[in-house]
């Protein structure tokens, strides 16, 4: 019901519509880092999930007498080989135990001195109906010195972690949502006064509360999708960096940060919604200021 | 006599205004009008008369529907305006061409997009708005002008544009405030020409003027507003000038007579005594 082209009011000509889309674009930056930014924590999350989700380890912790630690660790083994749902098992090296120390203990250290415990890198098999609980209790009661450690406490911290994150963000994505939405409704009210009066000789000649709120709408969607796009245009570098930097730090806990198609298109979109959310809420505005007219 | 005129006006709605009892006060300000009562037959011709500030403004922007009576009953085109849900006044307002005071032109839109707009905000179609835009505008002599702005015009010209806005979309009434305000003698009896020549093709005509020579010249009925109160000068062309012999001028005392007894037919619906008589 409104026509872009051609506007009744002279809309185009303000001076706070040449100032909305840079604010709309800034806003567009912000939605699109944090937008960006949700979309990687929830693929970490996910990844994480299935990476580690499918592994426990169990930790036979060492006694002073070697012996003992071999029996120990043979009946886990023995154990583990008569539990249903393993996929695999398979005990962690001295070498690659000393890798994972060399960060504590430098490298080029020697296990003979050193009492380690024995650790067995479980894998579960997919949609197994193993009760890691009852395996516990199990290796509990053959060999007390086991222990088994499914990651949970640490998974949980971190998918909490990455659930509070993600909060925050969708908390910003929400706060540019409304500074957008104060920013056209304070944006229409302004030029809702300074057109007070073409708005009058429209609305008395007859025109749909509707007529005018479309020549608003339409500038505002206009105006919304031009700082939409400027601010699409800033932040997908910002974005794209980003990722570059993140995915230079190989070896981390952090996965490669990589978008699909549907992750960029709505992306893309961003500015599409903005636009059309000041559309929208300029729609709104002046439906409701012209309502108190006779 | 006087109860059957009562029955045509309130039943046949040939009146394309009625105003009944109307009072209006700016917030709790005193009444700027106090139980207006007329009807205006289809086709009429009337100025609207009185002293600065004596209300004929607020009379003509409570016709127009600019503002709401704060008491009374206004009927326009045999509806009842304040019954009538918001989002249909605008069809009525479609029905009513204005010609403001001050023009109210749209300083940023062409001679010809500002004529265009009551066309426009109807909906009709862009290829009919020209052809009806570019005749109306060569019929009153701004063809040359078309792209040029309002604030480029002189005055008389500005009037025309704002006329031609007025009655490009063959409005039911046309009203008229000051239209003679800011022009030369000569200038306005052209433009009651004007008036006229619409008139007689149809058009319910209310002129509001302090140029009581016009009036006179003219010979046409003329409403009077003086404290707020609307009373009747009588034309000396006669009162309609279609339906002279049945019609009566709106009327209305300016010293409220008593009410009557209880008027019989549809004048016993209205709540208000002293409105019914008014109506002569």
């Amino acid at each position: 019901m409104f026509n872009v082209k051609r506007s009744d009011l002279p809309l185009d000509k303000d001076a706070h519509s040449r100032f909305l889309p840079w604010l709309i674009a800034f806003m567009v930056f912000l939605a699109v880092l944090a937008f960006g930014g949700i979309l990687v924590l929830g693929a970490t999350a996910a990844k994480w999930d299935q990476g580690v989700g499918g592994t426990l380890t169990v930790q036979i912790a060492a006694t002073d007498d070697p012996t003992r630690d071999q029996r120990n660790l043979q009946e886990v083994l023995n154990l583990l080989a008569s539990t249903g749902d393993i996929e695999r098992y398979q005990v962690i090296d001295e070498a690659r135990m000393l890798r994972l120390l060399e960060p504590w203990i430098g490298a080029g250290a020697k296990v003979g001195d050193l009492p380690l415990p024995k650790l067995i890198d479980v894998g579960i098999a997919q949609g197994g109906k193993l009760s890691i609980d009852a395996l516990r209790a199990r290796l509990a009661k053959a060999v007390p010195e086991a222990a088994v450690d499914d990651h949970r406490v640490w998974l949980n911290r971190l998918v909490r972690l990455i659930q509070t994150v993600e909060l925050i963000a969708t908390a910003i994505l929400a706060f540019i949502a409304f500074a957008t939405i104060g920013t056209v409704v304070f944006t229409t009210r302004t030029g809702l006064s300074v057109h007070k009066e073409a708005i009058e000789v429209l609305h008395l000649i007859g025109a749909q509360d509707s007529y005018i709120a479309g020549q608003f709408a339409g500038r505002a969607m206009l105006l919304g999708l031009k700082g939409g796009l400027i601010g699409l245009t800033l932040g997908l570098p910002a974005l794209i960096g980003v990722g570059y930097l993140a995915g230079r730090l190989k070896g981390s806990a952090l996965p490669e940060v990589s978008f699909g198609i549907l992750e960029w298109c709505m992306i893309a979109a961003i500015p599409l919604a903005v636009s059309a959310l000041a559309m929208s809420t300029a729609r709104i505005t002046v439906l409701r200021s012209l309502a108190r007219m006779p | 006599m006087r109860r059957e005129t009562i029955r045509v006006q309130l039943q046949g709605d040939d009146s394309i205004a009625r105003f009944e009892n109307v009072g209006l006060r700016y917030g709790l300000g005193p009444e700027v009008l106090q139980d207006v009562s007329f009807s205006l037959p289809a086709s009429s011709f009337h100025f609207l008369v009185g002293d600065s500030g004596a209300g004929k403004s607020s009379l003509l922007r409570l016709m127009y529907l600019a503002l709401k009576p704060s008491r009374g009953l206004i009927s326009l085109f045999g509806r009842d305006i304040q019954t009538t849900p918001r989002r249909d006044l605008p069809a009525v307002r479609r029905q009513i061409g204005v010609v403001f005071q001050e023009f109210r032109l749209l300083n940023h839109l062409s001679t010809f997009d500002n004529v265009a707009l009551p066309l426009r905000v109807a909906g009709v179609k862009e290829a009919d708005v020209t052809r009806h835009v570019v005749e109306l505008l060569e019929w009153v002599g701004l063809k040359d002008h078309l792209k040029a702005r309002p604030p480029t015009l002189s005055g008389g010209q500005q009037q025309r544009v704002s006329i031609a806005r007025a009655v490009i979309a063959r409005p039911k009434i046309l009203l008229a405030d000051e239209p003679t305000g800011n022009v030369d003698d000569r200038m306005a009896l052209r433009l009651m020409h004007l008036f006229e020549e619409l008139n007689r093709l149809g058009t319910t005509i209310v002129i509001a003027t302090h140029n009581m020579a016009l009036v006179e010249r003219l010979g046409r009925p003329a409403m009077r507003i003086s404290d707020g109160r609307l009373s009747v000068i009588p034309g000396t062309r006669g009162g309609e000038p279609k339906r002279e012999s049945r019609e009566s001028p709106p009327s209305r005392a300016a010293v409220p007579k008593p009410p009557r007894p209880a008027a019989g037919g549809a004048a016993t619906d209205e709540a208000d005594p002293p409105g019914i008589e008014n109506f002569l």
